[in-house]
């Protein structure tokens, strides 16, 4: 009888790379569902145009560094990150724009960095700073919900607004772009409107803006579900969305006038995608329980100091890469206490 | 008064896995024995410490029970012959520990008379001192059957504060081990008076039977015995959560006192030692049959093999006579395990021989073992963290000693890693963190006995050299006294006279016999 003489355990792991990213791409398919009924084929578009360049990008990083591409191709990281930058995307931004996210994200922040595990910033988020600070005109265009529009854009002039800039036909941006509720709120209240006043808009829904608070609803419907399949753990989106009501509550309270109350916090910009999918990124984020737990706080604390000092309405990709900055540090001070110690 | 109450409070320790147990199919059949082997294969050494003196020489005959070991110490543990027959020669034989080695092994023909030497059972442990029961465990050559081996002797007398409870584990919760589960369905009397027998040698009031919530039979079982062998009620079976590894002595301990055995302690800190039941099986044995421990139950199991089930083997079974007795092998056989699939040591060969502390042989098909991807790198991912039962950080132990830097995982308490395989179970990107830890030990051990070679030399050097330097420094002393004195010419003179009159004093006393000169000056004469 010929023996294998391995160590234990014997058993395969349960889990794999490939596995644990197919599951949050999953996860996310309710939310991009409903992105296409509020906004259109769009978002298909970005995400279709984001996983394409990742992966050719990957391939080619792959082949540079004399890395094998299986298992590294097929291990879905490169998917994920395209697919999470894609979501911060507004729907008709142009092409180029994808690629040179996916340069930043998958070539700059994760290659050069040494790859799968060895990146110190979560690559979607060092694509989007990256492109937010070189085009941000390009990434201002963001359409108005179904409800508000006077028609979305179907599938072929998608892609001609993609691929060649301009809006085809009798279309025109005045009627299919609005502000997003984030931007509208930070004007309003630049202008001394009050943010009742604000939110008699009708880009505003019950909690945040109209549409984007349901598309929210199934980001968190899927990340409940990665919570429950132990892929994701529950400590980064509590402490992400906790502390976002520990600190804006108070605040409401005090001057209701100027500030947004929790919930319109909550379901506006990128806070519950980035509490479940973004800030649960595990390469670049804490290990240890405790550090998950103020790395969220920390999240939530920057998100809601850009929103309300900042020079973007939203801050979650800049509050996410400034926390990746602290994580090591932050893992270091949270180390357990070993049993009989 | 004991701190706490032992098991009245069940606490939780942090990690651990709920797998699945696979263990019934083992326990369908009752305990069998397998036929008498040909030869049984005996390593001198089935415990952890030095070995014994050897009682027999190839050639001898030696009788069922009869000593073929001797112990000096408490740390010593003696071997017994399974069966009698001839000891045909002592050969270097694989054997499992340390995996992969070969040790000399006492080669055991039996002759298939089952001739039992004379046996010395102790008329009534009840009354007998804790010393003699003691004695009697040593010389039935006892160390621990849950697969560590420790001596028992060794646990139940030392330097310690007062035991105040014997815990006696059976929470095997490993799957597909069930040799324990069978012992406590067939013989639970046996392990209830094993129980107030090393109680009574540690002068421990309580003995708490630890078994699994599903061991449905078994608490059945024990609720029996307790009842017609512990009258004094000192006797308490406490079900635990069934959560790998609350097997392991630390994590048991955890569950039931809600205190941690110390990282340079021993559970006798707590006032507590914690025994494998099949080790108080033994001990009842021991003292009451006066037989010694010569055989245990292993179990038989994995999807490998076409019969699973527990048998009752001699120590010293090759493992192919076992896998023989369960129905032969199945399927494309990737691997045997002695132990569970968690934490259990690769077989190098199926001549490997059962020894004390073999409580499972799982036989694994190649489809059983496979991964679906290679090693791929560590994405930080903390499931590793979360199912640590010693709250480490696996993943940057593993980052530590993969640099090369075994000191910092030395001092992130790599120690303190039981090697009960949680980590590298959930890890996605396949790393095996367990095969690193013990590389890392491995590592820090042999630097440690470097080290303490090189500390030994270098004083032996430094004692040389301030032995040199102190010498010279005497001889340079003298000489400058000897100079001085010879210098001050008066002084120098004055000896000399003093010298010759010695001289001449000794001269004089010379002609008397029996007397000698008594100093060397007086060679000047």
């Amino acid at each position: 009888m010929k023996l294998t003489f391995a160590g234990a355990p014997h058993f395969p792991p349960i889990n794999s790379v490939a596995g644990v990213m197919q599951q949050v791409l999953y996860a996310l398919i309710p939310g991009i569902a409903a992105h296409v009924w509020f906004f259109g084929f769009g978002i298909l578009f970005q995400i279709a145009l984001a996983v394409g360049f990742a992966l050719a990008l990957e391939a080619s990083m792959l082949k540079l560094r004399d890395r094998p591409l299986q298992p590294f191709l097929y291990d879905y990281s490169a998917v994920v990150t395209a697919v999470l930058f894609a979501l911060c995307m507004p729907p008709l931004a142009p092409w180029w724009v994808a690629l040179v996210g996916m340069v930043f994200a998958i070539v700059v922040a994760k290659h050069l960095y040494g790859g799968l595990g060895y990146n110190l910033f979560n690559p979607a988020m060092v694509g989007f700073a990256a492109v937010i600070i070189a085009f941000p005109m390009d990434l201002s265009q963001w359409l108005a919900p179904r409800q508000l529009s006077p028609g979305l854009p179907g599938l072929w002039q998608t892609a001609q607004a993609i691929f060649t800039g301009t809006l085809p036909g009798a279309l025109s941006w005045d009627a299919l772009s609005q502000a997003t509720p984030l931007d509208a709120l930070k004007t309003g209240v630049a202008e001394n409107r009050l943010v009742t006043e604000i939110r008699d808009a009708p880009i505003f829904g019950d909690f945040g803006g109209l549409g984007w608070e349901w598309i929210a609803n199934f980001y968190a419907l899927g990340g409940l579900w990665l919570v429950y399949r132990r892929v994701i753990s529950w400590h980064v989106p509590v402490a992400v969305l906790a502390t976002v009501v520990l600190i804006s509550t108070p605040m409401w309270l005090a001057g209701p006038d100027i500030n947004p109350s929790p919930p319109q916090h909550i379901f506006s910009g990128a806070l519950v995608l980035a509490a479940f999918f973004i800030a649960t990124d595990p390469v670049s984020g804490c290990s240890t329980m405790k550090g998950r737990l103020l790395f969220g706080a920390g999240v939530a604390v920057f998100t809601l100091a850009i929103r309300r000092f900042g020079g973007y309405p939203d801050g979650v990709a800049f509050a996410v890469l400034l926390m990746n900055m602290a994580a090591p540090l932050i893992d270091r001070l949270t180390r357990p206490r070993t049993y009989g110690h | 008064m004991p701190d706490f109450e032992v098991g009245r409070h069940l606490y939780r320790f942090p990690g651990g896995l709920r797998l699945r147990h696979h263990k019934q199919i083992a326990c369908r059949d009752p305990l069998t024995r397998p036929e008498l082997p040909r030869a049984l294969y005996l390593p001198l050494k089935q415990h952890q410490g030095p070995v014994g003196e050897v009682l027999v020489e190839p050639g001898a005959q030696v009788r069922k029970g009869q000593p073929l070991s001797r112990a000096t110490s408490d740390r010593e543990v003696p071997v017994h012959a399974p069966t009698s027959g001839t000891v045909a020669m002592i050969r270097r034989w694989p054997v499992s520990w340390p995996p992969g080695s070969e040790a000399d092994c006492l080669v055991l023909e039996p002759d298939g008379e089952e001739d039992w030497c004379k046996r010395m059972p102790l008329a009534d442990w009840r009354r007998a001192e804790p010393e003699a029961l003691i004695e009697h465990v040593r010389a039935a050559g006892l160390a621990g059957l849950g697969g560590a081996m420790f001596p028992t002797a060794a646990k139940l007398r030392g330097d310690w504060k007062r035991v105040h409870t014997l815990i006696l584990n059976g929470s095997e919760c490993e799957p597909y081990i069930s040799c324990d589960e069978m012992l406590m369905r067939e013989r639970p009397a046996a392990i209830v008076e094993g129980g107030l027998i090393l109680a009574r040698a540690l002068g421990a009031e309580r003995v708490v039977i630890a078994i699994e919530d599903q061991m449905g039979a078994v608490s059945q079982s024990l609720g029996m015995a307790l009842a017609a062998h512990d009258p004094e009620d000192r006797c308490q079976v406490v079900a635990v959560t069934t959560i790998y590894p609350e097997g392991g002595e630390k994590q048991l301990i955890q569950v039931l006192t809600g205190a941690e055995v110390p990282h340079d302690g021993l559970p006798q800190d707590l006032g507590v030692v914690c025994l494998n039941v099949a080790t108080a099986a033994a001990a009842r044995d021991a003292v009451i049959d006066g037989t010694p421990l010569i055989e245990r139950i292993v179990t038989i199991s994995g999807p490998g093999i076409e019969h699973p089930r527990n048998l009752i083997a001699l120590l010293g079974t090759p493992v192919h006579e076992l896998l023989q007795a369960a129905g032969g092998v199945q399927g494309d056989i990737d691997r045997l395990v002695l132990g569970g699939p968690m934490s259990g040591l690769p077989l190098a060969s199926d001549r490997i021989p059962v020894t004390k502390g073999s409580n499972c042989i799982l036989v694994l098909r190649r489809q059983d073992v496979e991964r679906e991807q290679p090693v791929m790198p560590c994405i930080n991912c903390g499931e590793c963290v979360r199912v640590c039962p010693a709250s480490l950080l696996p993943q940057e132990l593993y980052k530590y000693i993969e640099a090369g830097n075994y000191e910092q995982a030395e001092s992130l308490n790599l120690y303190d890693c039981i090697e009960c395989g949680c980590c590298a179970h959930v890890c996605p990107s396949h790393i095996p963190l367990v095969d690193w830890y013990r590389h890392g030990k491995g590592v820090l051990r042999e630097r440690g006995i470097e080290d303490a070679r090189a500390q030994n030399a270098r004083q032996r050097f430094e004692a040389r050299e301030k032995r040199i330097t102190e010498e010279k420094e005497q001889r340079r002393r003298k000489r400058e006294q000897r100079e001085r004195k010879l210098k001050s010419g008066g002084e120098a003179r004055s000896e000399v006279q003093a010298a010759i009159e010695r001289a001449r004093a000794k001269s004089g006393r010379q002609n008397r016999p029996g007397k000698t000169g008594a100093s060397d000056e007086g060679g000047e004469q």
